[in-house]
């Protein structure tokens, strides 16, 4: 074995050891370069996720019922706006800038979580959303709170703070809804339906099928497993189902008094691996959507650098 | 830094005072084309719920840092000093709280 092997040998065992013993890892730490392609293709998904997030919420801004739910779902639009940008900035001090990670989403090479594949149809969806999606969020999220990356660390902190609000805002439509007219309940109904098994694809694949699993667990970037974290979820949802007297579409559904935990279904495994690839019913148009935004932006971006420059150059000039 | 960059807005890192008689803390950094811009994106990025009444910003460029590699002989001359604990003092409990 190589001196350089030898090196690169004690610096990864160091590594571990700081990551076994709960410290944090900084951004000018030495780090596996694995570890940091890994929260970089993370991290980023992450992001992209909040800001595509974006859109099928946008939908139902000018559609909200009241001007009270527009203001509210206004403010919800605008903190995912603000997550997605708390993560980019966290996901920068690896070394990928803005622009890199903007290239990788609009080319399609990066990812973002394939809920927001899924149309809103109606307004009994935007409380679905806020409700489940939020709700599935907030649970991945927690646990990430303790990852050992810093920057993602703190960011987390800073998420799950603002998304209770979201949850709480998408489940207080719910049970507006469920305690409406017969249609309202209908609508909810039907929007629970169709957002319970998208949610539940959310936390990935089955433990035993998930590639990055055992090594984000191991470099504690990841600190629960998709399968805890789906039953989690899923104890913590059925009784809040119940108390708005909706039914979860799912036949398997039941307590199990042995495990102390809700037995589900089977996940649509071919769903959702057609919808990572691109084929859902709105990758095309939400990736669209988001290229012609940034698009959109590039004057506003130019036109901000060229007064910048201009502010400097007079300065420079008052001041010779 | 990547080289892949041109045209990108500058990155600034912000720092926010929570309320008075509280040190300002980073708590992130955001693009924009100058510190006027970034002023006004801090308040909208980072203080959505009165999070702070006072923010700094900073081209991070302009930010000058240690480095984690020489951690052990950069705080070095501080490692022989115990003395500038209190608890390097033995005095007898008599004395009381000192």
């Amino acid at each position: 074995m190589g001196v350089v092997d030898r090196e690169f040998e004690k610096l990864e065992a160091a590594f571990q050891a700081k990551v076994e013993a709960e410290q944090r890892i900084e951004p000018k730490d030495w780090m596996p370069e694995k570890y940091r392609q890994t929260l970089i293709r993370q991290m980023s998904q992450h992001a992209h996720s909040e800001v595509v997030g974006m859109l099928p919420e946008g939908n139902w801004l000018t559609r909200a019922p009241s001007l009270k739910r527009k203001a509210i779902l206004m403010a919800k639009i605008q903190d995912e706006g603000g997550h997605g940008l708390y993560l980019y900035s966290a996901t920068e001090t690896l070394g990928i800038s803005r622009d890199q990670m903007f290239d990788q989403l609009h080319s399609g090479k990066a990812k973002y979580s394939s809920i927001f594949n899924y149309p809103t149809l109606n307004w009994a969806d935007i409380g679905a959303i806020g409700w489940l999606v939020d709700g599935a969020a907030i649970t991945n999220q927690i646990a990430l709170c303790r990852c050992s990356y810093g920057p993602y660390a703190r960011a987390m902190i800073r998420i799950c703070k603002e998304e209770s609000f979201h949850q709480r805002q998408g489940y207080e439509i719910m049970m507006t809804m469920a305690q409406g007219t017969e249609e309202q309940r209908d609508m909810a109904q039907d929007a629970l339906n169709r957002w319970w098994w998208p949610t539940l694809m959310m936390f990935g694949p089955n433990d035993s099928n998930s590639a990055h699993s055992a090594q984000s667990m191991q470099w504690k970037i990841k600190r629960q497993s998709n399968d805890e974290l789906r039953q989690k979820f899923v104890d913590a949802t059925v009784p809040q189902a119940e108390f708005l007297n909706l039914r979860i579409p799912d036949d398997q559904l039941k307590w199990n008094e042995d495990r102390g935990h809700y037995d589900f279904g089977e996940i649509d495994w071919e769903e959702f691996r057609n919808v990572v690839k691109g084929n859902g019913l709105c990758n095309r148009e939400r990736l669209q959507a988001r290229v012609d935004a940034h698009e959109g932006g590039r004057w506003v971006r130019e036109a901000a650098l060229a007064h910048a420059r201009k502010q400097e150059a007079r300065k420079a000039a008052a001041a010779a | 830094m990547s080289k892949n960059n041109k045209g990108e807005l500058p990155l600034y890192e912000v720092f926010i005072r929570s309320k008075n008689g509280l040190d300002h803390k980073h708590v992130g950094s955001l693009h924009a084309a100058d510190a006027e811009m970034a002023l006004m994106a801090a308040r909208d990025v980072y203080t959505r719920r009165g999070e702070g009444v006072s923010i700094w910003v900073v081209k991070s460029t302009d930010i000058v840092a240690s480095s984690p590699e020489d951690r052990g002989s950069f705080y070095d001359p501080a490692d022989d000093k115990l003395y500038r604990h209190p608890t390097f003092f033995e005095l007898p409990d008599e004395v009381g709280h000192l």
